[in-house]
């Protein structure tokens, strides 16, 4: 067997191979090493196009990989603590996509909290699978969805003991995390998969002093964004599987939406990405802890704000805090986090990761330095001067407990009809709204429309949040389940 | 044998000095610092590749970005200069008695060792009792400060490196909020010309036309900078740069200039028309 470590990158090194074989390309893509397409190949660079190749001998097939992806793959599974790894090319959506169609058929049950991205209720939309929410905590003053409670999950197990997985945030956007070692627990215990949405996780796995990663402590599967915290290209995720999953399965699953013509721009971007981890990644993640915890506590001088760290965790519902995460709460300067947002970009030439009602939040990782730091606190501190408002008047946030009426699949195959969501109070929604980001649906398909949630959306908007999610572009509109 | 120094002032434009020899070389943390002597400019600093200053021509440099807000306000008395580890800007502002103490916040401390072993005609203010040198970033600096200031000197490098922050909104918002109010900020603006230069130009007045309500641009010769034409800003919350210089008070400090003096103080307010219409495009 041929020896694999971690300083190796075999992807990397089968497309350099393929560089010094000068092959005469008769074979897509039609651009032909940029010769093509000269405008394109001056936009990106040369070495770029170069390795916009397809799947050859040499260089694997990813929806089938037998030589230097499955090399690469199993470097990563390596480096992550899993049984396998399988490179994604759409994202950590379908990585969340695979994991609740491998775990859940049509009318099988699925544990969730309701703070889920869009990809994986999207996903119950595919497979037919019934969600049963598992209502997270929300901090009353933050105004954020916190984790699952154990005693939580332990009712909704004890009241669905069929369903077949529970899903998990590890973290949350926010950078809240649940005991993910006891509900791991409790799902083997109850013979379900543990399921980790890792979209926000990637440097759990390397960093000293993080929350824990999930195929760490047993989780069965995660989703693993690796171009957020880990440096890779945008769009290139991972997927990890442990013992329990049948890893010939999982392909079949990954193909029925993975494209037949991946990236290899993105697939060596995980490559270089999952080396620089397993090698660096301790650094990286000491640096970037430091310039968060070093933004948090400059930002905490300035007043009126308050950036939240490890003091807010509570044993349970925030079990554990990422503390790379820096999110800003910013209702106590009388201005919306999506406000603070849009003020940063449009007049400090900032751009952060988004805003919600009451919480902004910055991504510092790897790529930062510390002037950028300073520029990001300044901001905030010339913001507070110049646009400090009245705070009485801003919306609470609170945890609207959705009242499921049909599952995911059906409600989004239903017959509808369309009105205006003023007026939709008592229908049940056809369609999602959300902001985004962070994705994390306001309404899902099957859901009752409250007085409440029409109130929240109103307010979401005139604060200036991006309100996504409905058929109609403009979110006036929305699709509702025609009644008998 | 012959050794030149060449700066490339766009991608298409280069600028060479025949070098005599390289005094100092070395990385800081922030950037490459070099010091050349030669025949034609004296010794030279030199940041990252750019020429910073030369014995020849420093002097039209720090005279105006200090005689200039002076002679608007005689009366300052706490002075905050921002970048300026050369010394330079500090050397022409001792000469005001009325001066009681000024805060020097370089980011690069590297840059003040170096000079002051090798350019001590420069940094023979660097001593002075009534200064106080900070090594930190500007922007963390002003940042802390209230109501402290009547002048404010940013003497900064380009907004491509470690100057970059100072060339920011918030670093001028800041500023403002540090300033008296009869404070004045002036700051290195960089150049009209070429396209690059030009392009950081107007970012900066923009920004600081959005921070100030008096913000007027006036102009230098430094033959040893990108095109030799060079800007420098003048921001107040109040003062005018010409109304309210007190020429008459300035001559009796009996301050000797060799490129400063009450009519080119006037007459570098006057603007091409191009440079003008540059300003103009970033005021509401």
């Amino acid at each position: 067997m041929k020896y694999l470590s971690q300083d190796q990158a075999p992807v990397m090194e089968a497309l350099q191979k393929m560089k010094t074989a000068r092959l005469v390309p008769f074979d897509v893509p039609g651009h032909k090493r940029g010769r093509g397409n000269a405008a394109l190949t001056d936009f990106l660079g040369a070495r770029c196009l170069d390795v916009d190749v397809n799947s050859m001998k040499m260089l694997d097939n990813l929806c089938h990989p037998v030589s230097v992806i499955k090399d690469a793959e199993i470097l990563a599974a390596e480096a992550f603590g899993a049984k396998n790894a399988y490179f994604m090319v759409g994202g950590t959506t379908s990585a969340v996509q695979a994991m609740v169609l491998a775990a859940a058929k049509r009318g099988e049950k699925i544990i969730m909290p309701r703070n889920v991205h869009r990809s994986a209720i999207n996903a119950l939309i595919l497979s037919g699978a019934i969600p049963v929410y598992v209502n997270p905590e929300t901090d009353e003053r933050l105004g954020i969805s916190l984790g699952m409670k154990v005693t939580e999950v332990q009712r909704a197990i004890a009241e669905n003991p069929d369903a077949k997985a529970i899903l998990v945030n590890n973290p949350t956007y926010y950078g809240i995390c649940s005991n993910l070692v006891a509900i791991t627990k409790l799902a083997h215990d109850n013979n379900m998969l543990l399921l980790a949405d890792e979209a926000h996780g990637t440097h759990l796995y390397f960093g000293d002093d993080l929350p824990v990663a999930a195929m760490r402590v047993g989780a069965d599967m995660a989703a693993v964004s690796v171009h957020k915290s880990g440096g890779s290209l945008t769009q290139s995720s991972l997927l990890l599987t442990g013992e329990n999953v049948d890893p010939g399965y999982m392909h079949q699953i990954i193909n029925i939406t993975q494209t037949t013509s991946g990236s290899y721009l993105l697939m060596v971007s995980l490559d270089i990405s999952r080396r620089n981890l397993a090698l660096n990644g301790k650094e990286i993640f000491a640096k970037v802890s430091d310039m968060a915890e070093y933004a948090r506590n400059e930002i905490n001088t300035l007043g009126d704000y308050y950036a939240y760290g490890e003091e807010i965790v509570n044993g349970d519902s925030i079990y554990d805090f990422d503390k790379t995460k820096l999110a800003v709460f910013t209702r106590p300067t009388g201005l919306a986090g999506v406000e603070v947002y849009d003020i940063l970009r449009d007049e400090y030439d900032i751009q952060i990761e988004f805003g919600d009602i009451a919480n902004c939040l910055a991504y510092v990782s790897v790529g930062d330095r510390p002037k950028d730091i300073e520029r990001l606190v300044a901001a905030l501190s010339e913001i507070r001067r110049n646009y400090r408002k009245d705070p009485t008047k801003m919306l609470k946030a609170e945890y609207i407990a959705p009242q499921v009426i049909c599952p995911p699949q059906e409600a989004f195959y239903a017959e509808k009809e369309t009105m205006p969501i003023k007026e939709s109070a008592g229908r049940v929604a056809g369609e999602f709204v959300m902001c985004y980001p962070p994705g994390i649906p306001v309404l899902a398909p099957g859901e009752k429309i409250t007085a409440d949630i029409i109130d929240y959306i109103r307010y979401a908007k005139k604060k200036g949040c991006q309100m996504t999610g409905t058929v109609d572009m403009n979110v006036k509109n929305i699709n509702v389940l025609r009644e008998e | 044998m012959e050794l030149w120094f060449t700066e490339a002032h766009t991608k298409n434009v280069r600028f060479s000095v025949r070098v005599d020899q390289q005094i100092f070389t070395k990385k800081s943390d922030f950037q490459r610092i070099d010091i050349f002597d030669s025949s034609e400019f004296g010794k030279m600093l030199v940041l990252d590749g750019c020429v910073m200053l030369t014995e020849k021509d420093e002097f039209i440099y720090h005279e105006m970005i200090s005689h200039v807000p002076m002679s608007v306000n005689l009366n300052a008395k706490r002075i905050l200069v921002i970048g300026g580890g050369d010394g330079g800007t500090v050397r022409e502002l001792l000469r005001y008695p009325s001066i009681e103490h000024i805060d020097l916040v370089e980011i690069d401390e590297e840059v003040v060792i170096a000079c002051t072993k090798y350019l001590p005609n420069i940094t023979v203010g660097l001593s002075d009792p009534r200064l106080t040198l900070h090594f930190a970033d500007g922007l963390k600096f002003v940042r802390h400060c209230y109501n402290e200031y009547d002048l404010i000197i940013v003497d900064s490098t380009d907004p491509f490196g470690p100057g970059e922050g100072l060339f920011t909104k918030e670093f001028y918002g800041n500023c403002f909020k540090a300033l008296t109010d009869d404070g004045i900020m002036v700051n290195q603006h960089e150049s009209p010309f070429y396209a690059k230069d030009a392009e950081a130009m107007q970012r900066a007045h923009k920004r600081i036309v959005e921070s100030f309500p008096v913000s007027k641009v006036y102009q230098l010769h430094i033959p040893t900078y990108p095109s030799g034409h060079w800007l420098f800003g003048f921001a107040a919350k109040g003062k005018h740069p010409i109304k309210d210089a007190d020429f008459a008070a300035w001559k009796k400090l009996g301050i000797t200039t060799r490129y400063y003096n009450p009519n080119l103080h006037i007459a570098s307010f006057a603007l091409p028309t191009y440079v003008q219409e540059l300003l103009e495009e970033e005021e509401p």
